[in-house]
């Protein structure tokens, strides 16, 4: 670690690169959090019905259904075999999340994601304790408890308390109490547990992981060998445990953050003053040497 | 045999938190699991749309995505919000007193429905069986008092088959006829409109769902007439047809003017 680990997270970054330079990726994705609430919230707020329905399931200009996979999951194994309708759409979305990260829903589509990124800056601004941290595992177990309860009660069981999908229902159609469980989880990620909701329980969150384990788009740390050691990667990701084996690999080992755990939300990109890392594709293992990166640094 | 080795450190940490994490799991989903069978409690009140398979499978077959809801034309279903509703949380309901289904032909929330939780077998929504109407309330129903609302009846969009009007002598004014509102459940499709234009504060006739309007006959049950019909025939052979003891003359019922006395009388008896 250098003595460069005690600045605030990403201030180099922004002196190096500007503050649009150092926050481009974090607005992009707050650009497409907040465009695809827009199109659904077009219908009921403009009358333009581009986009109809909610994350669960949607129909776009009349012709194109989308339907979330996981929740079409829980149906199939609830017992009940869905439309062909349903299951083109889970098709579709299953496709594209495989080719650019699971977890790409997590960080670019989400409702839920500004939520609990506004309670992570605040337990940071409060410097609150990272408090319980059961294992990254959690949810997968959490995952299959779903299934198995799914299974067992025959009704599809995860949205009875689903945050993501009560929260975007919630806000294209009525809300009613649901504010209420939205507001447990930014509670839960302040006091309780730093990163807990998306980064340790969310069964949503693993399901999308599972879909992204092969997926083309990832984020390499080819720039590894200019690396200073400020630590801000480490600190602005949430789900800091996929770096090391991409950015402290020996030559020979991959760049790419292999991952699934990998939102692709590029924050890592955003607060590298010396760009070690960048977005590219799985089959691309190409490392920047020392002397090129250092030419380019003069 | 062998003496139990000490059990490795990590062996035992792996043991331990697989128990750890199983047993954690175990508690949530059990609690994950009331919360979803308690979530199957639809109130009376609350009308799933036309086409909807019965509840337990419905909860299996939709996904809540309010396709139904955005396509219904008169606005008649929303989806039930946390706290606020009855019905699972999300899903699509009508409340009939609030807005009836209009039952259009076309069955649009049929149509927008991705998975089949609205069961595209229903073409007519003739057919559609969302509740039954029950003239809940005989002593206020207007009709029933002798009056003609009759509103029940001309709105029912199955005039004269899933609602008629029985005639009877009305006893209280004695010369009056009652034209009692009859709901037929097998023509009735639930849609809720006589409830919504029933006249009085709180409707009498009320759409319930299915399982408490009903009865149900036993499965072995016959009816002898029904049956007799249809065998052009009595149902069982050779049977002697004996007179029937009508009340009247020339009988021992004393209800009946000119019958015999009893032979016996109770002693302090009147009669």
């Amino acid at each position: 670690m250098s003595t460069k680990t005690k600045l605030p997270t990403g201030q180099e970054a922004v002196a190096a690169k500007g503050w649009l330079g150092a926050h481009k990726w974090l607005i992009l994705r707050r650009f497409s959090q907040s465009s695809f609430l827009f199109l659904f919230l077009m219908g009921p707020w403009l009358g333009i019905w581009w986009v109809t329905g909610t994350l669960a399931g949607s129909r776009t200009f009349g012709v194109l259904p989308l339907t979330d996979p996981f929740v079409l999951l829980q149906s199939m194994v609830a017992g009940h075999w869905p439309e062909l309708t349903a299951i083109i759409g889970a098709g579709i979305v299953l496709a594209v999340y495989a080719l650019v990260g699971g977890r790409v829903y997590c960080s670019w589509v989400c409702p839920i994601n500004p939520v609990t990124d506004a309670a992570h800056w605040l337990h940071d601004r409060l410097g609150l304790p990272k408090g319980w941290q059961p294992k990254r595992s959690t949810r997968l177990w959490i995952l299959g408890t779903v299934l198995v309860v799914t299974a067992l009660t025959g009704a599809i069981a995860w949205e009875v308390v689903n945050p993501i999908t009560m929260l975007h229902r919630g806000l294209v159609f009525g809300m009613g109490f649901a504010w209420a469980l939205v507001g447990a989880v930014f509670l839960f990620d302040v006091v309780v547990a730093r990163h807990g909701w998306c980064g340790h329980l969310c069964p949503v969150g693993a399901f999308y992981s599972l879909v992204g384990r092969k997926s083309l788009l990832r984020i390499s740390a080819s720039g590894r060998a200019a690396c200073d050691d400020c630590m801000d990667c480490f600190a602005v990701c949430p789900e800091n445990q996929v770096i090391s084996p991409a950015l402290r690999g020996k030559s020979g080992e991959t760049p790419l953050i292999l991952s699934p755990d990998c939102t692709n939300c590029g924050r890592c990109i955003d607060v590298c003053s010396v760009d070690v890392f960048a977005f590219t594709h799985r089959f691309d293992n190409h490392v920047k040497d020392t002397e090129l990166v250092a030419d380019k640094a003069a | 045999m062998l003496s139990p080795a000490p059990m490795s450190p990590a062996r035992r940490r792996f043991l331990t938190d697989t128990a750890r994490m199983a047993g954690g799991c175990a508690v949530a989903g059990l609690g994950l699991a009331y919360l979803v069978t308690d979530a199957r409690a639809l109130p009376a009140e609350a009308l799933r749309p036309p086409g909807a398979l019965p509840e337990g499978d419905f909860l299996a077959a939709c996904i809540r995505c309010g396709l139904c809801v955005r396509d219904c034309p008169y606005n008649t279903l929303s989806l039930a919000e946390l706290g606020f509703d009855g019905p699972a949380t999300g899903t699509p309901f009508f409340t009939a007193r609030d807005v009836p289904c209009e039952m259009c032909d076309d069955i649009p929330c049929i149509a927008a429905c991705p998975t089949g939780a609205l069961d595209p077998a229903l073409t007519n929504i003739d057919d559609a069986r969302i509740g039954t109407a029950v003239l809940v309330d005989q002593e206020n129903c207007l009709n029933f008092l002798g009056l003609r609302c009759d509103v029940c009846y001309r709105v029912c969009p199955v005039i004269d088959e899933a609602i008629s009007l029985e005639l009877s002598h009305n006893d209280r004014s004695g010369h009056h006829a009652i034209f009692a509102p009859t709901v037929h459940a097998d023509k009735c499709t639930g849609c809720g409109v006589c409830e919504k234009s029933c006249v009085l504060p709180e409707a009498a006739i009320k759409v319930l769902p299915v399982r408490l309007a009903r009865g149900a006959a036993g499965e072995h049950y016959l009816k002898g007439w029904e049956e007799k019909d249809a065998k052009g025939a009595p149902l069982v052979e050779g049977i002697i047809d004996l007179p029937d003891r009508l009340p009247g003359p020339g009988t021992d019922n004393l209800a009946a003017p000119g019958g015999f006395e009893p032979a016996f009388k109770l002693p302090g008896a009147s009669q």
